[in-house]
């Protein structure tokens, strides 16, 4: 049977996060709006005469992810107008970006290795681009960003189709790889990698369920070993890494069959059906568009100057790839440990928050946040920007049982606390009276009663049942609440079975 | 470069404008587009080889405006001219295909 | 002098000198239009109670002494494609024949500020498609001068109201001539100021890269008067120039000896009607006795203006007009409508004539795939040659002289059944609009007993010189004080 290797490129729809709209001044929080048609002017809702003028603030936000994505900025851009009818595309156009985009020619590197060399001819896609070390990961070559405004909202009842404008020219900005991917991991690493930089440089929420990021595929098989680039489908408003994921796997696997059943594949346009799980047809090659795109007359050109785009650059913050290296290297951590605490700046942030605050080693402010910590905050849905509880504080905890203040278990009492009533944990300390013992007399009143109570448990052990030393472990921590030194109490009791072996 | 804008033409860029057109409407402007668009090939004479494209005719200047919130206009000025609104929407016909 | 032809110059002496109240003019030029306009059809609105209410505040102004501009007072006429707040604006098309926006237009806005009156909006060709008033959605205009002839267009409401007596200025708009080319037939005075000199926010946009908003006046004088008062930048209209506006009255009495005029020889070929060409062959030699210099120049690409006109215009109105789909404003059909797409093509099927379809079906033809580069991307390449002609041109000469048109006024329906005639009598005005440069239409003679019309074309931003010129000329001639009334 043929081995068949998938072509993968991905847009992305990212709304920028302006106060106001692409073109005009009403309000772009849309999600907010008290009631729909709230947020509108003549142009948004294109009335006769009205006209757009740029927002300088998507034009810097632009630049910005250009700028994270390694492309060249083009000093001299333009609008273009799309020419398509739609109820919810107000002029009957889209004021977009054509032939000279903001952005072009960038590359993201991401981790899924490529398992299948070489990439495709073109520009940027020459194998020495791809990073150091065979196998560890591959570039996606970024082909352009260009800055667009969205449409109104559409919510389409029975016999008719209501339009809520309060989202019509909020700033997009659309991101467009080379079809580089080969397969649906490294499309959802790339997808991963671009919400996260999105995130990291404060131009999108991320929110996917809100529809604030939206990702289209394109996709083509072709057999293993073969260079040629079969017909493509295009699938449209995949509005969930789950849906990317779902139905690129699902459209490759038809494209195969079709192909083995000696089928051909149409260059088309589909949709996801999120219930159903299968890829359906909206339209196909011939009655594609025919946008007639041409220069937008009512906007001059932009012209960027050398000086203003390093100004942005000067802005960049660090990006999750740099700041996991420096995790590595600065605090010891393992690449993956590393890569889980930059996956989201809010988290990062609060890492080296807590690591400034503590005298703890940086693994073990680690384990704390990539154990208790998130187990806390995905129980309670939390986003970490929310957490209540201060790096300060959460440091001082951790601190605590590293100088055995507290135990481990005392220490997820205290955590819960601070979470849920805040505080400082040296006083709940006190107050709930959690302090670690580690004097031997206590504990050796409190083994020594244990032991006393339980004699079947005792016979068992002393017969060769081990695990039983677990149960008296927990009987120890429960009749202390947790208070007792563990390894002080272990030690206690060994002694003390012992000399009742005798 | 000669072309005759036929009828099947005619209807096309009617679909693409989105506008309704009857046979005979069809017929009459498929004969007055082939003469218009006959004048129009006399500019394969230019020669423009080396000619940029004048699309900016004047200001080529950046304009780009402060991202400030304006106050937005009253909703039920707006539905004034609206055909048909409904609970705070602009209603349509039901809408069929993607855009 | 009777009210309804006085400039503005005089009208303002009047009101400063309390002759006249502006509510009294007001009410005079109200009355007289009622009568007149029954014939003439210029106007689409009046506007008898915004009229009434702004002639009341400008006599408060005038009565305290604030605020008092030269146009304080001053009736006026506004073509039907610039929006006005509760004025019905129509761009005499069916689709917009109930419109009524909801915001200003800036021009609208700056007359306000400076005291004028709307008497009401006037008649054009549909969204400003033709040159003859007659492709109204609406009704015909007729020319003031012969009822049987067209008042020219697409502003021909704007140059009737104008000539008939119907108000002090009108405001008029020019994409491709229509402000130069019915000036010319209707003897009235009237600027294409460079474009970007006058905010087009608000204007319905026709061809967004040459649509010039320009003023409408019985003498070059008035006109500068009123381009001082709309010109400038606009922070909501992304092409407005943001360079400062001149002071158009610095040089208007200088005398033009020594100053260079340029006759474009293109511009006088087979075809143009004899009285035409004498009178323009006269206006050129009182340029002459007043001292200037005359050079015969070449705009060697003249020939293309029209295709590069219409190919462009064609392509942005098809886009500028998509916004005209029945859902938001404006007329809307939906005779069982299954799908929303049945209301686009009903509604554009029925609320756009037939000039307006051509066009817009042309436009996107021309930016189909497979045709863009060969018509639209050929057209503005070409349009890069047509600025050049003028750059060159204005090497050698301060400015250029014109005719508006090869004709005079001709009979309503004589051109109607063959689009591209009609296109062909634009040919004298069309090229200034792809190069964005200036034109003043004065009147300069009769032929046959109708006006003929001469344009003054200028450097970019240089309207100072063209009115200073034209002034010149109406200080030695009088064919601009001829109206049907007096003559
Ligand atoms: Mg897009
Ligand atoms: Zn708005």
């Amino acid at each position: 049977m043929t081995q068949y290797e998938a072509i993968i490129g991905l847009e992305i729809h990212a709304e920028m996060l302006t106060n106001s709209k692409m073109f005009c001044g009403c309000s772009a929080a849309y999600a907010s709006a008290p009631e729909p048609n709230t947020y509108i002017c003549p142009v948004c809702t294109g009335l006769p005469g009205a006209m757009p003028v740029v927002n300088k603030k998507a034009v810097e936000l632009a630049t910005l992810v250009g700028l994270a994505l390694n492309c060249t900025i083009n000093e001299h851009n333009t609008f273009a107008r799309k020419n398509y009818y739609y109820p919810d595309l107000p002029k009957g156009y889209q004021i977009s970006q054509y032939e000279l985009p903001i952005a072009s020619k960038g590359y993201l590197d991401i981790d899924t290795p490529s398992p299948l060399a070489p990439l495709p001819k073109g520009e940027g896609n020459d194998d020495s681009l791809r990073p150091a070390g065979e196998g560890s990961g591959m570039r996606v070559t970024i082909r352009r960003a260009h800055i667009e405004e969205d449409t109104a909202k559409l919510a389409h009842e029975k016999n008719s189709a209501l339009v809520d404008f309060n989202r019509a020219g909020v700033p997009l900005l659309e991101i467009v790889t080379e079809p580089d991917m080969r397969t649906v991991e490294a499309a959802l690493d790339y997808a991963t990698k671009i919400r996260a930089i999105l995130r990291y440089l404060g131009v999108n929420t991320g929110d996917m369920e809100t529809g604030v990021l939206r990702f289209e595929a394109n996709i083509s098989v072709r057999p293993v070993g073969s260079e040629e680039l079969r017909t493509r489908t295009e699938i449209k408003n995949l509005n969930s890494f789950r849906a990317l994921t779902r139905a690129s796997a699902y459209e490759i696997e038809r494209q195969i069959k079709v192909y083995e059943n000696g089928g051909i594949i149409v260059q088309e346009t589909l949709g996801w059906d999120d219930v159903r799980e299968v890829t359906v047809s909206q339209r196909g090659k011939e009655d594609a568009h025919d946008y007639r795109y041409f220069p937008e007359p009512d906007l001059p050109p932009l012209r960027l100057d050398r000086a203003w785009i390093e100004s942005i650059r000067a802005q960049l913050p660090e990006l999750p790839e740099a700041k996991t290296q420096r995790f590595v290297t600065q605090f010891e951590l393992k690449e993956k440990e590393a890569r889980f605490l930059t996956s989201e700046k809010a988290l990062a942030d609060y890492f080296e928050g807590v690591v400034s605050k503590s005298k703890s080693p940086a693994k073990t402010v680690h384990s704390w946040i990539a154990g208790e910590f998130m187990r806390y905050i995905n129980d309670a849905s939390m986003d970490v920007k929310d957490v209540p509880v201060a790096p300060e504080s959460f440091a001082k905890l951790i601190d605590m049982i590293t100088d055995k203040t507290i135990g481990a278990s005392a220490g997820k009492t205290i955590l819960t606390e601070l979470f849920t009533n805040g505080g400082d944990p040296a006083q709940i300390v006190k107050e709930k009276n959690l302090a670690q013992v580690s004097d031997e007399g206590f504990i050796l009143e409190v083994v020594t009663k244990i032991l006393n109570d339980n004699p079947k448990e005792v016979e068992q052990y002393l017969a060769g049942k081990e695990t039983i030393l677990q149960w008296m472990m927990g009987q120890i921590a429960r009749t202390t609440k947790g208070k007792a030194d563990p390894n002080v109490a272990r030690e206690l009791l060994l002694k003390l079975l012992e000399e009742r072996r005798k | 470069m000669t072309q005759t804008i036929d009828t099947k033409t005619v209807k096309h860029v009617a679909a693409l404008a989105r506008l309704g057109i009857t046979d005979e409407e069809a017929e009459k402007f498929s004969g007055q587009f082939s003469a218009i668009i006959e004048y129009f090939n006399m500019l394969n004479e230019v020669d423009t080889d080396n000619v940029p494209p004048a699309s900016d005719i004047a200001n080529a200047e950046n304009i780009l405006r402060e991202d400030d919130v304006q106050p937005s206009m009253n909703r039920e000025e707006f539905f004034k001219n609206a055909p048909k609104t409904e609970r705070g929407y602009v209603k349509v016909p039901t809408v069929l295909g993607d855009e | 002098m009777q009210l309804h032809n006085l400039t503005i110059r005089a009208a303002s002496e009047m009101l400063a000198s309390k002759k006249i109240s502006s509510v009294e003019l007001t009410q005079a030029t109200l009355q007289r239009a009622h009568e007149v306009d029954s014939k003439i059809q210029a106007y689409v609105t009046i506007a008898d109670d915004v009229a009434l209410e702004q002639a009341k505040q400008a006599d408060e102004r005038i009565a305290k002494g604030e605020n008092i501009t030269p146009l304080t007072g001053i009736p006026f006429s506004m073509k039907d494609a610039i929006s006005t707040r509760g004025v019905r604006t129509t761009c005499s098309s069916k689709i917009l024949e109930n419109y009524v926006p909801q915001y200003n237009a800036t021009v609208t806005d700056k007359l306000a500020d400076a005291g004028a009156v709307l008497i009401g909006k006037t008649n054009m060709d549909e969204f400003g498609m033709g040159s003859s008033c007659e492709n109204s959605g609406l009704f015909n205009t007729r020319n003031p001068w012969d009822l049987d002839r067209v008042p020219g267009g697409s502003s021909g409401g704007a140059a009737a109201s104008m000539s008939a007596g119907l108000c002090n200025f009108a405001i008029g708009e020019d994409t491709g001539g229509s402000v130069r080319m019915p000036a010319g037939f209707c003897n009235v005075t009237g600027i294409k100021p460079t474009y970007g000199r006058v905010s087009r926010y608000g204007l319905i946009a026709l061809a967004s890269s040459f649509d010039s908003i320009g003023p409408m006046t019985r003498d070059a004088y008035d006109c500068a008067t009123v381009l001082q008062y709309i010109a400038g930048h606009d922070p909501k209209d992304s092409t407005s120039y943001k360079i400062q506006v001149t002071n158009y009255h610095e040089n208007i009495n200088k005398p033009v000896k020594g100053m260079k005029l340029g006759i474009p020889k293109e511009y006088f070929v087979a075809g143009m009607e004899v009285g035409v060409e004498s009178s323009i062959q006269e206006a050129i030699r009182t340029y002459e006795k007043l001292g200037m210099e005359v050079h015969e120049v070449s705009l060697p690409h003249t020939k293309y203006a029209l295709p590069v006109y219409y190919l462009l215009l064609f392509a942005e109105a098809s886009s500028n007009l998509a916004r005209f789909d029945g859902t938001r404003f404006g007329l809307s059909v939906s005779k069982d409508a299954k799908d929303v797409v049945d209301i686009y093509l009903q509604t554009r099927h029925e609320g756009f004539g037939d000039e307006v379809k051509r066009r817009i079906m042309l436009g996107a033809y021309a930016l189909s795939a497979g045709y863009y580069d060969a018509y639209y991307l050929k057209a503005q390449k070409v349009r890069t040659l047509l600025r050049q002609d003028f750059e060159n041109a204005f090497n050698s000469v301060d400015v250029l002289l014109a005719p508006t048109c090869p004709t005079t006024a001709f009979k309503l329906g004589e051109k109607t059944s063959d689009p591209l005639e009609m296109y062909l009598s634009d040919i004298y005005v069309v090229a200034t609009n792809p190069a964005g440069v200036p034109g003043l239409a004065l009147p300069c003679g009769f032929s046959n007993n109708m006006p003929v019309g001469m344009q003054l074309i200028g450097k970019h931003l240089d309207e100072q010189t063209l009115f200073q010129v034209g002034h010149a000329y109406q200080q030695v001639t009088d064919w601009h004080k001829q109206n049907p009334g007096n003559r």
